[in-house]
């Protein structure tokens, strides 16, 4: 059988994506995860600089999901490029880097920093809701969402992905203003805003009242989204939101994704990755699939 | 499934699991590998079997029978996944990672005298702890009324008891007791954490050595998320930043939280 796929150029030995900010840089899954097994590790969002992130508490459980308000705390693209890089370079996977910003410049800076470094992919963070200014400002306007892809493609010296957000009233017209942009593929989705609130104390449970949904609970949302997105744009897509099992990652590629992304999944079971590509191949056995690039958009 | 060389859940069956006083409850696993790997301090995730409710809960050890491979967990119910844990019955199976987290620290053949000071439903990883440490323990627990596991922790040290309504013991919280008593030794404590504030201040006041266990919502246990956050003492503009509680503490040196 063959699970090979290509996306931009790039050739991923498996579907399996990690979604950003789900598996850190991979260090704490090692104990847990072959990571030869996976196609390609997507890291925790980095920016220019070191971000401390957002007061605690930032998790809250919700029925099917989680709504997280982390903020992309990380270390900065100085450490990711000294300490992360190196490790996994040990394992035969691919590395894209997802790139957080607050502005143009800060997203132009951190890919130019990375042009030298030895990574497959750039993914372009446009739809985190957790940080207060740039972030999602440009995920949720066609026009920004344009502008910001261009000034990053042209400094890239890797394929750019571009994340895009479910919080918009139409996503196909942010994934075709990000094509014009020469995005090279697209990833969705991010979180959808969510709320809890404690009835007990009257307030509002995260530190920023508001955080990013995910779960099984919006895997619905995301298979009508990516289809919606695969039925507009040429691009390749990965796609992602509440894949728990091989089912779904096969669901995800029939709606048009050829890459998935595990998220919250990991977070719930470190060994996720590892079954849900042992459930692809047993789904593949039984349908009698020998490729796994023919079920890509089927659903069309 | 991950390969065997690879760590994974382990299902562990429910040996005991039984009410204590109020919402809380006692919890004895048959898991020979975990009792093997944890220390005092350290904490393992429990998953629930309700598929809807996905994070795992993460409860802290409160004492390891290596000899039997059984690890006792005391839990109070303070939501649904608790609640569910409850109603579970002897014989049953449940899902189990871990040991995670750093414990408490000590050498083995420790000896000086040392203060445990515990709150509420941070006083079950104590159990073990006093249980580890030599020399003179004192033992100060606090709770809002009913008291629990003062019997096992007797047999480790003296026990001085704090009540909120003074039903049982001294009626206060514990810094009060400790200022009152004017008790000193090196001190380990887990507890809530306006608790653990007024410790740090009364080990700070008493030059005293301090390690807290603290409590915060987590999402994987493990270090994934970054949702579990503590503000820890460094050299940054504001003067600190955010670690992970599951992954770099629980247990942290007082004098490196930020309150």
């Amino acid at each position: 059988m063959n699970l090979g796929i290509n996306i931009a150029g790039v050739e991923l030995k498996n579907p399996i994506m990690t979604a950003s900010g789900t598996f850190g840089s991979g260090r704490e899954y090692e104990p847990y995860v072959d990571m030869n097994k996976i196609g390609c590790v997507v890291v925790k969002g980095v920016a220019n600089v070191p971000w401390m992130g957002n007061p605690a508490p930032r998790i809250v459980e919700t029925y099917g999901g989680m709504i997280n308000a982390v903020g992309l705390q990380n270390p900065g693209v100085e450490v990711f490029i000294e300490e992360d890089i190196p490790f996994l370079r040990q394992f035969d996977t691919k590395i894209a880097v997802n790139l957080a910003g607050r502005t143009i410049e800060e997203y132009v800076a951190v890919a130019s920093r990375l042009a030298t470094a030895d990574v497959d992919f750039l993914e372009l963070n446009i739809s985190c809701p957790n940080i207060k200014e740039g972030g999602v400002a440009f995920g949720i306007d066609a026009n920004m969402a344009m502008k910001v892809t261009e000034a990053v493609k042209k400094v890239a010296k890797q394929p750019l992905i571009v994340k895009l957000s479910p919080n918009v009233t139409d996503i196909t017209e942010i994934a075709r203003a990000v094509e014009a942009g020469g995005a090279d593929a697209v990833s969705l989705i991010n979180t959808l805003i969510g709320s809890r609130i404690d009835i007990h104390k009257r307030q509002f449970i995260l530190s920023t009242k508001h955080g990013g949904l995910s779960g099984p609970a919006i895997k619905p949302v995301a298979i009508r989204m990516v289809y919606q997105v695969a039925s507009t744009i040429g691009l390749p897509i990965i796609g992602m939101g509440g894949i728990m099992t091989g089912e779904d990652a096969i669901e995800f590629m029939m709606a048009g994704a050829t890459g998935i992304a595990v998220g919250t999944a990991n977070l719930l079971d470190p060994c996720a990755t590892m079954k849900i590509l042992d459930e692809m191949l047993i789904f593949m056995q039984n349908k009698g699939i020998e490729n796994i690039n023919d079920i890509v958009g089927i659903v069309n | 499934m991950c390969q065997t060389s690879y760590k994974s859940k382990i299902n562990c069956k429910i040996i005991k699991n039984v009410h204590l006083v109020d919402q809380v409850y006692e919890m004895v696993l048959d898991c020979p590998s975990i009792a093997m790997e944890a220390s005092a301090g350290q904490f393992v995730n429990l998953y629930c079997h309700h598929k809807g409710r996905l994070l795992p809960r993460p409860i802290s050890i409160c004492e390891i029978d290596r000899e039997q491979g059984r690890i006792h967990l005391v839990y109070a119910i303070l939501g649904d996944g608790t609640a569910e844990f409850a109603s579970y019955v002897e014989g049953e199976q449940i899902e189990v990672l871990g040991p995670f987290g750093n414990g408490f620290k000590f050498a083995p053949d420790y000896e000086e005298d040392v203060l445990i000071i515990g709150g509420g439903v941070g006083t079950p990883p104590l159990v073990q702890l006093a249980k580890e440490l030599k020399g003179k323990k004192t033992i100060v627990v606090g709770f809002r009324s009913n008291p629990y596991l003062i019997e096992r922790l007797e047999k480790y040290g003296k026990v001085f008891v704090t009540t909120d309504d003074g039903s049982t013991g001294f009626k206060g919280h514990v810094v009060a007791l400790l200022e009152e008593k004017g008790l000193l030794g090196n001190i380990y404590a887990c507890g809530p954490t306006p608790m653990l504030k007024g410790v740090k201040a009364y080990a700070n006041k008493n030059n005293l050595k301090a390690q807290l266990s603290l409590e915060e919502r987590m999402g994987c246990g493990f270090g994934g998320c970054v949702g579990c956050v503590t503000k820890v003492v460094a050299e940054t503009e504001l003067g600190y930043v955010y670690k992970k509680v599951c992954k770099d503490g629980p247990v942290f040196d007082a004098k490196e939280v930020v309150f």
